[in-house]
């Protein structure tokens, strides 16, 4: 596979290749020399038209872990700002010789459409398109709970986790019940039924409209974002309801069950989805996804770009 | 453009009902019909194994003049009309200015009157600049040389309720008919396709079957209130199907239409996110494609209209979500409609004639069309090979456009004649 647009184009194998080979990267990470010349020469462009802090810096420091050379492109004070055209861009970015390109984008299949089109040839890795879906969001969602609580396993068989929040407008949402399931765990999708999308179920989960109720029966919880403008699209009341329903508090982390992990893709809106004792307990392993999406990052580019035949072949 | 011919003798044409006849036309009218006419004035075309009907008729084109000339011009879309096969098109308001004065609406006519290859029913808008607050000045248009009965905001619903009361109630005054852009705005504010299965996987905003069955649930009571003509527009759901039949056998003065794109397509083809299945309505599922399809086998949906929508090259090459809704027609209709309906055995040729000319002619209050092959009737024919396969080139189209959904496509049955007052029109492999 030439591009990493959604994790519907993974198969369980290469799903599983990409978490081991980031097991093994994670490794050189905690190196004192944590470079590798693995893709030196090669050119990897950052093309942020929605604004991510994270997401961005995560691939960045992917890519130069790997001697990448990287352009960061993003839409504030750049051409995407002022009305360049999607075509036009990657137009651009060809002529430049970018061997990958990173998308984050607002619109939903803006990185299918790029790596569709012949406006450019180089590997196109989705870092995040509308609501759609965010494959490297997913593999290091569950790279991180394989390591808490696989025991060894090299899937998520078994494992019960609970995604929490605004499904319908999350690309994380998506992408990890595709790979979640994929990976043999079973995924309860948690939220007042505004938020979840009609076709749901059609999807592979269990859906529950109560908190309370599954907290004792989930390994893992995956807090999404709530961003405040869905309150005057009338997805729910005010803050307060919806805190008081799917927000996570410590009543709720005292009913998980020991060894229960907390995860959030951030930006988090403490107080909101979150306490901030939530976000903060020992069951929190969100500082470690972010550690762990470094590596899975560097897998991924590792295995799209390093031009070794036998593993590019599985991914 | 046209082949000058006094006489032109058709022989051994299959008529829509099956009969095999030879058809005479002569000074631009049918002068005769019988199984074996000779006339030696007569230029002779050869119709063996081809079915000859009325001149189709299509009520819903968009033919983007003025205002959008790099997209279609009245002229283009007359070349992408003849040779679809049609004989006359309903050029929607939506262009700028709207058509929303006599005096736009004259322009349009003289426009398609110059053209000289069909004849181009303007549509006049129900509202001032179609933006569903104030009524156009409808009887200035109706009025006008354009002579207009058919109003119509399309592209936008006439949402508020008083003002579709109003616009139903005024058209009474000459027999005119509004038809309704059945699209509830409230539940569709930013809406990219079909809400259901597909959209929630996809992350693309849904558009709820819902929210064009609740508009149209209400103007045929509406129309049933105020005793008025309603037509709904391309009807895209297996629920405005029902609505409709409940309508009809209710004895409300309704019709409706669907394009061939719903006929043919689902909101599968959103799985690629290529713009190019975009279009408003939205494509739907399969069960609505099967329900569109019955509906109009068995009349609840009175016609088959296009929407040709032809837009340029850049409002397509982009996001599914920045690009412009809306998709070509005028040149696949017959054949998607053969393909979808003829070749399934759900209808016959006599029911695409009445389904593509003669209804539609109806609704518009075309006097001169649909009349079907009668003694003293215009000669507008169209002359179609139902087994000619061939394959959809965007790049061979008369439209100014390339936004065909059916690039690559197969099809059987084509057009390959079209006339006009007895004219050649359009002619396969001719020079017309």
């Amino acid at each position: 596979m030439k591009h990493l647009l959604s994790i519907a184009d993974l198969s369980r194998i290469d799903a599983i290749r990409i978490l081991d080979t980031a097991a093994e990267l994670a490794r050189v990470s905690d190196t004192p020399m944590k470079k590798l010349p693995t893709l030196r020469g090669r050119t990897i462009v950052n093309l942020f038209a929605e604004d991510s802090t994270r997401t961005r810096i995560s691939f960045e420091a992917a890519a130069k872990r790997l001697s990448a050379d990287v352009i960061n492109f993003s839409a504030k004070g750049s051409s995407l700002s002022k009305g360049e055209s999607l075509k036009d861009t990657a137009q651009t970015l060809q002529a430049m010789g970018a061997d990958a390109v990173i998308i984050r984008h607002g619109a939903s299949g803006a990185p299918a459409r790029l790596a569709a089109c012949e406006w450019m040839s180089g590997a196109v890795i989705n870092a995040g398109d509308g609501t759609h879906e965010h494959p490297s969001q997913a593999l290091l969602d569950a790279f991180t709970i394989r390591k808490h609580l696989s025991q060894g396993r090299e899937d998520l068989q078994g494992l019960r986790v609970a995604i929490v929040g605004d499904v319908l407008h999350s690309r994380v949402a998506r992408s990890n019940v595709l790979l979640l399931t994929k990976l043999g765990a079973h995924v309860t999708l948690v939220a007042p039924p505004t938020l979840l999308p009609v076709g749901v179920e059609s999807w592979p989960v269990s859906i529950s409209y109560d908190f309370d109720q599954i907290l004792d029966s989930v390994d893992a919880i995956m807090m999404l974002r709530v961003q405040l403008e869905r309150m005057s699209e009338l997805f729910f009341p005010n803050a307060r309801e919806y805190s008081r329903y799917f927000g996570l508090n410590t009543e709720r982390l005292n009913m998980l069950h020991p060894g229960a992990i907390v995860l959030h893709p951030g930006p988090m809106n403490r107080g909101l989805e979150i306490t901030a004792e939530s976000a903060d307990s020992a069951r929190s392993v969100i500082i470690e996804q972010v550690t762990n999406g470094v590596s899975v990052r560097m897998a991924i580019l590792y295995l799209l770009l390093a031009g070794d035949t036998s593993i590019e072949a599985g991914l | 453009m046209t082949i000058e011919t006094k006489k032109t003798l058709i022989k051994n044409a299959t008529l829509a009902d099956g009969r095999n006849s030879d058809i005479l036309i002569s000074d631009g009218v049918i002068a005769s019909i019988a199984s074996s006419i000779n006339d030696s004035d007569a230029t002779i075309l050869d119709a063996s194994a081809m079915v000859v009907m009325s001149g189709l008729v299509d009520l819903h084109t968009h033919l983007r003049e003025p205002g959008k000339e790099d997209s279609e011009t009245v002229l283009s879309g007359s070349r992408a009309g003849v040779k679809g096969g049609y004989v006359a098109l309903s050029a929607m308001a939506n262009t700028s200015p709207v058509a929303d004065t006599a005096g736009v609406v004259e322009q349009v006519y003289r426009l398609g009157k110059s053209a000289g290859l069909l004849d181009v029913f303007p549509v006049g808008a129900v509202t001032q600049g179609i933006a569903g607050k104030v009524l156009a000045e409808i009887g200035a248009m109706a009025d006008s040389d354009a002579r207009v009965r058919v109003f119509s905001d399309d592209g936008n619903c006439v949402s508020d309720p008083l003002v579709m009361r109003r616009a139903l109630e005024y058209v009474k005054k000459f027999g005119g008919v509004i038809a309704q852009h059945a699209q509830e705005p409230a539940l569709t504010a930013g809406s990219q396709m079909n809400e259901g299965i597909v959209s929630a996987t996809l992350g693309l905003k849904g558009w709820p079957a819902v929210a064009e069955e609740a508009i149209i649930a209400r103007d045929v009571l509406l129309a049933e209130h105020v005793g008025s003509r309603l037509h709904i527009c391309h009807l895209t759901t297996a629920g405005g199907v029902e609505i409709i039949r409940w309508a009809k056998a209710r004895g409300i003065n309704v019709t409706a239409e669907v394009t061939p794109h719903h006929l043919l397509l689902t909101d599968e083809s959103a799985r690629s996110y290529d713009p190019i299945f975009k279009v408003n309505p939205p494509l739907r599922t399969e069960k609505d494609v099967m329900a569109l399809r019955a509906g109009l086998a068995d009349g609840t949906i009175d016609i088959v209209a296009t929407d040709h929508a032809p837009h340029p090259e850049e409002s397509k090459e982009c996001e599914w979500q920045e690009a412009a809704f809306g998709m070509l027609g005028l040149e696949h209709a017959l054949s998607i409609v053969a393909a979808t309906m003829v070749e399934t055995g759900l209808m016959d040729w006599a029911a695409v004639q009445d389904r593509m000319s003669t209804a539609p002619a109806r609704i518009g209050g075309y006097a001169d069309h649909g009349r079907g092959l009668a003694v003293g009737a215009p000669a507008h024919l169209t002359v179609i090979n139902p087994k000619a396969s061939y394959r959809v080139d965007r790049d061979r189209l008369q439209s100014k456009s390339r936004n065909t959904p059916f690039h690559g496509m197969e099809f059987t049955a084509r057009v390959v004649a079209t006339f006009f007052h007895g004219q050649i029109v359009y002619q396969e492999g001719g020079n017309a």
